[in-house]
Formats: structure tokens, sequence, C-alpha cells
């Protein structure tokens, strides 16, 4: 009991060692990181503070509930020149939407297609598509937006061309019409009944889904497989087009016909709608194909292999082997795709086409002097739809990739 | 080392903040004016074929540099769209405004400008092509209107149509030269902006006649150059220079008499005018033949209407509410003294 070992010696902390006590180190220069961060932030904050009081201005929402007093062409929802800034605002985000999603479907259509067309075997097929590919890839999508605009405001005819004598016609038995002012199409116009003929539609449409899990249930238990094309087809087609018949053709067409200066009746899919939503698909279009074709090459050659050898034909090895798997590798990147997309619908202003950026971020601001309330609601907006997009294709991509056991 | 610098360029740029309010000195000490005006606009601000600025608006920008710094060559022209223009003065990126911009209530007073005077009276018209057989603005019901967004035009156009109870369809256009290309391609039936804007762009088309601006003037507009609220000083050295040039009008003072007249003449407002007598710069804190310079820069009023905008050009305004109060125009210029 003599000899009990020695206390350790009690250090006294130093301030030193906040920097040459690798304890502390990493503490301490994250601490210091954040405090600089927090003043870099309040400088950003207190000198637009200061700006804003040397301009005299301060910081107000309450424009969004004032008159805006400017028209907008392409309206989704009822809005006129009476309406309030904050309705303006919505008619842009519908707008940017409409051409978002118009230019995601067009783009993953024309990405799948080139993507798979580009590793064709035939020669000019896959040239073609290379051409494609790094024609829209490589100029940039401002460019490719004005040159489709302008071609399409300077090569087609003016309305008043389709006049008697004029030099123009109009196409498919008179109900199409292409102008420069954009494309003029027949309009539906629900008559009564078409809400049952809606209904026959979508009871149709969930036959077709039983339809398919009741083959897709009986090809796993039999191995028997079942006609799931054509029954389907007929399934969308015959009860529908039945019931139209059925309850006297309660869905007619508004044809656009010429009158006064424009175009009357019809639907107007106005030439900036089209060039940019062609120019968004197209360009978006060729980064899709390319990572399509990655996906696809990164799906190994044996799969392939395996897959003759038990006998599947080449579109089913294609159906059932090879897109499932590089599903897995096109859906991360596909997402980013779809961002880029949405956020490159704010080039509209450059054809005066009508989005969020146009009317929030655009009209409104230079009718008000709102610079910097607008241009956050804007960031604001965009951040929320970029977010959204990302979380539902993050929720596709969980219910597609490995399920590992 | 590193961090006493990031902490000075902050100090700095804290200081700049604040110091912005001078703009006369921001201006002296750059040595040269920076100037906002349009993109394109033949009469009023455009390129020429040396790359040179010049019109109507320009020689307002030039007469300002000449007064401040004695050179109307030191002139750092920013071209705006109808966007652009108010961001660009409220952040300082730009000194004046000189680009055929309305004087209303809210831009001056919500936007926080400050007009400095009024250099054009204009009215909003519409221009159609002749073979559309409009001859007043009350047929163009049903119409397509190419309208340059961010104006008081736009504002107009919707106020006029919902008053006469017709509808249209608009074309939101960023620049003048769009608005000619889409106008001449036939994507718009009519093209409506000030009078002057649309004859001088009907100026440049390559058949004039066949287009006509109809009788109709649907608004007031009062175009005039602006700076920022909050510097005083600097809105009345704008505002002076442009009342020198039409009093200079008034009292037949001219680019190629001035320096003539500057000996001395009889006349004590000439004299106040041209700083012979009295010390009328240094109230404004610029050298007392501030205006001598500013009216040498390109000359009078009127000579500078003559010359960009005037009959003998083919853009061929007629004086019209823009000649002098004696002749009936709206010109006048308070005293100097």
């Amino acid at each position: 009991m003599t000899t009990t070992a020695a206390e350790p010696p009690k250090q006294s902390f130093h301030l030193g060692q906040l920097i040459y006590d690798t304890r502390y180190r990493s503490l301490t220069i994250q601490i210091v990181a954040l405090v600089l961060l927090m003043l870099f932030f309040s400088w950003l904050v207190s000198n637009t503070v200061q700006n804003l009081a040397t301009l005299g201005k301060d910081f107000d929402f309450s424009y969004l509930g004032q008159r805006a007093g400017y028209d907008i062409n392409q309206r989704l929802i009822d809005y006129s020149s009476e309406s309030t800034h904050a309705r303006a605002a919505l008619v842009g985000i519908l707008n940017t939407l409409l051409v978002a999603f118009m230019g995601c479907v067009a783009a993953t259509i024309i990405g799948v297609i080139a993507g798979v067309l580009r590793l064709s075997s035939n020669w000019i097929v896959s040239r073609l598509m290379t051409v494609y590919v790094e024609g829209f890839r490589n100029v940039p999508l401002l460019l490719w937006i004005i040159a489709i605009f302008a071609l399409m405001t300077e090569g087609t005819p003016q309305p008043r061309d389709f006049r008697e004598g004029g030099t123009a016609s109009m196409l498919l038995f008179d109900s199409v019409a292409i102008s420069n002012r954009g494309v003029y199409v027949p309009a539906p116009v629900w008559g009564p009944g078409s809400l049952a003929l809606g209904i026959v539609f979508v009871l149709s449409i969930v036959g077709i889904w039983a339809w398919r899990r009741y083959a897709h249930a009986r090809q796993e238990r039999t191995g028997e497989i079942l006609p799931v094309f054509a029954v389907s087809l007929a399934l969308l087609l015959v009860p529908s087009v039945l019931a139209y018949f059925v309850l006297g053709a309660p869905i007619g067409l508004d044809y656009p016909e010429l009158g006064g200066f424009n175009f009357a009746g019809g639907l107007h899919l106005r030439n900036s709608l089209i060039a940019l939503w062609l120019a968004l698909s197209l360009y978006t279009g060729a980064f899709i194909a390319e990572i399509v074709r990655g996906g696809i090459l990164a799906v190994s050659r044996g799969q392939t292999e395996a897959a003759f050898a038990l006998g599947l034909r080449p579109r089913r090895t294609m159906n059932l082997v090879i897109l499932p798997q590089a599903l897995r590798v096109i859906i991360p990147p596909l997402i980013s795709q779809y961002l880029n997309l949405t956020k490159n619908s704010s080039l509209a202003i450059a054809v005066g086409y009508m989005d969020v950026r146009s009317t929030l971020g655009g009209i409104s601001i230079n009718q008000t002097g709102r610079e910097l309330e607008g241009m956050l609601l804007l960031g604001g907006f965009y951040l929320l739809l970029s977010l959204v997009i990302s979380s539902a294709m993050n929720f596709y991509n969980s219910r597609v990739k490995l399920k590992e056991r | 080392m590193k961090r006493s610098v990031f902490f000075g360029a902050m100090a700095a740029g804290l200081v700049a903040g604040a110091a912005s309010a001078a703009t006369l000195d921001d201006v002296q000490s750059r040595g040269t004016l920076n100037c906002g005006v349009s993109t394109g606009l033949p009469g009023f601000s455009s390129p020429n074929a040396q790359g040179q600025w010049e019109g109507f608006d320009v020689a307002v920008c030039r007469a300002v540099a000449a007064a401040v710094l004695g050179d109307p060559q030191a002139v750092e022209f920013v071209p705006t769209t109808g966007q652009t223009r108010f961001t660009a003065l409220a952040s300082g990126e730009i000194d004046m405004l000189a680009r055929n911009t309305t004087w209303t209530f809210s831009r001056d007073n919500d936007l926080k400008f400050e007009f400095t005077g009024i250099n054009y009276y204009d009215g909003q018209g519409f221009m159609v092509p002749k073979a559309l057989g409009v001859t007043s603005a009350r047929d163009l019901s049903g119409a397509t209107v190419c309208i340059q967004t961010g104006t008081t035009t736009e504002l107009n156009l919707a106020d006029y149509f919902r008053a006469n109870n017709m509808d249209y369809e608009p074309v939101p256009i960023e620049t003048n030269a769009e608005a000619q290309q889409q106008y001449l391609a036939g994507a718009c039936d009519v093209y409506t902006t000030d009078r002057s804007g649309l004859a001088a762009t009907r100026a440049t088309f390559e058949n004039p006649g066949d287009h006509v601006i109809l009788p109709e003037t649907i608004s007031k507009e009062p175009l005039g150059p602006l700076v920022r609220h909050g510097d005083p000083e600097w809105g009345d050295i704008v505002r002076w220079t442009l009342n020198a040039l039409v009093a200079a009008e008034e009292y037949g003072v001219t680019s190629a008499n001035v320096d003539e007249l500057a000996q001395g003449t009889e006349n004590p407002e000439i004299n106040r005018l041209l700083g012979t007598e009295g010390e009328l710069g240094a109230m404004i804190r610029l050298d007392n033949n501030w205006a001598v310079n500013a009216i040498k820069a390109g000359g009078n009023y009127g000579e500078l209407f003559e010359r960009y905008l005037g009959e003998g050009t083919p853009i061929g305004l007629p004086r019209g509410l823009n000649a002098q109060w004696q002749n009936g125009g709206l010109l006048y210029a308070p005293p100097f003294r």
C-alpha cells in the first residue's frame, strides 16, 4: 500500500492548445469558419438594408395585391389587366410549368430514341444521331431558341395570306393553319354527356391496367404469354368509340377560321411556346440521348448474351434485361436534366413567352420597382419547383434501383 | 496578410456603398459619365456607321458630360432595354438615364427616381401597314399588337383596349429592333409605342410609305432624362443643363456663336447663362463656363432637334409641342438668375 500510482500531472489548459492540440483543432477551425460565414451574411444583409435605405426604398410584398395593369397573351386561367400582380405571377407560373412539362416529356422521348439509335449497327442511322447530339449539345440553347423562333416567324405565311386567293392554305381538310403567329388547331368542345364519355375512358384505362396485371400473373404461374398489346389497344379504343356514338357525339371540334386580323376559334399554339418547347426538348434531348447510351453501355455484354442463350428475342432482351438494369444508371443524371430544362425555360423572354420570369420577374418588377422582392420570390419559386421535381424523381429512382436483399 | 486584404476589401465595399450618394464626385473622379441609352432607336440613340452613339437623347448625355467634365466625348454609353433601364439606374451602374423614358408619378415616387425635365413631349400612337386598310385605332379590335415590355405604353395599351371594349393579342418584345423585325415579318398587325419612336422606326424601313401612323394619340408621354432619388445636387446639374439648352435656343445662342457671345453681350440673361456675369456655375459646383461647354457639345435644343429628328431628317418630325413657348410649344426654361 505504499506505492500509489502517481497522479497524472494535471494539465492546465492554455489557448495555444486550440490550434496545436489535435483534440481541439478541428473544432476551432469549424467555429472560426462559422463566425466568418455569419459575418459575411450579416454584412450582406446590412449592406442590402443600407443600400435600400440610401435609395429610400422599403421591403414590402404588398405590391402583389395591387392591380397589374398589363395584359398577358397566353393564359391558362382567367386573367385581365384588372387582375393583381399575384395573379399575373400565377399565370406566369402555370406557363412555366406547361412548357417545362411538355419539354420534359418530349425531351425524354427524343432522348431515348436518339440514344438507342446511336447504338444502332446501321452506319447512317448512328452517324445521323451523332450529328444531332453533337450539334445540339454544343451550341448554346439561346441560339436554338432564337433560330427556331426566327424560322417560324420568317418562314411561315401571315394570316392574311390565307384569305381567298392568297398564297397559303390550311392543312388537313382545312383544320390546321400554320402561320407566323403560331399554329392553329381545332379545339375540342365539351358538350353534355362528355363527362360520361370521360368516365368510360378512365374505366377503360383501369381495365387495361387490370388486364396487364392479370396477364403478368398468369404468365408467372403458367408461362403462357397472353396478347397484352392488342387487347390493351382494343380496350382503349372500342368502349370509348362506342360510348361516343351512343351518347350522340358529345365532343365536337371548334375549327380555326380566318376572321378579322387573325384566325378565330380553335386552339392557338403561339410561336413563342412552340419555339421554346422545341428548342428545350431538342437541346435537353441531346443530353438525355447520351445518358441513355451510357446507361445501355453500362450493362455488361454478358447479360445480352445470357438472355440470347435463354432464347429471348432482341426486343424482349432490351425490355426485360437491358433497360431495367440501364435505368438504374440513367435515372440519377436524368433528374438533373429535368431540372436543367425547367430552369432553362426562363430563357423564354428571348421569344416573348410569358413565363414566370417575364411576369413576376419582368414586367411586375419593372412597373412597381420591387426588384429585390420580385427576384427573391422568383428564386424561391424555382428552388421549390426543382426540389419537387428532384424528390419525385428520387422516389422513382428508389423504386427501380437494385433491391438488395 | 490575406485576411487583412479581405477585411480591407470589405471595408472598401462598405465605404463605396455609403459614398455613392455624391454622384458628381464619382463622375469627376472617374473622368467619364455613365449614361444609359436605348439599345438602338434611330434619331434618339443609336450607333452610327463609325460606331459612335448619336441622337437626341445621346446629345443630352454629351451636354451633361461637357458641362461636368468639359468634354462631350467623355461618356460611357450603356445600352438598356425597357426592362433593364431602371435596375441599371437604381443600382448605380449608370449616373443618368436618357432613354425616351416617360415621366410618371409612380416612377418618380415609387421607383425612387428624379425626372430632371422633359426633352420631348410625346404621345403613344399605332403604326399599321397601309395594306390592312385600317384608318382608325378603333378598327383594331382583334389585332395582334407588338409592344415593348416594361413600358408605360404597355399599360396604356391595356387601358385603351379595355376602355373601348376591344380585345387584342399582345406580343411582348424586348427591344425596338426586335419589334421592327416582328412587325415587318407580319407576326403582328400593329406596332405601338411613342409616336416619335414610330416615326423613327418607320424611317428605317425599306418602303416607309407602305406604313401609316394612325391619327389617334392615346396617351401623354413626356419623355425626359432621369437620375436616382436622393442626390438633389446631381439632379440639379442634369436639370439645368437641359434648361440651358432650351434657354440657349430662346436667346439665339447656337454652337456657332456661343464663343463670340461668351465674350460678353448686352443681354444680362445671356451673360449669366454663359458665365460672364454672376456665379451660377459655382452654385451647382461647376465651372462658370459649364453652359458654354454644354451648348458647344452639340448645339442648343433647336439645333439638336433639327439635326436628329427635324423635318430635314428621314424621321421628319415637326416641332409641334416641342417648339419654344413663344412659337406655341411647351418649351419654357425657367430664368437663369
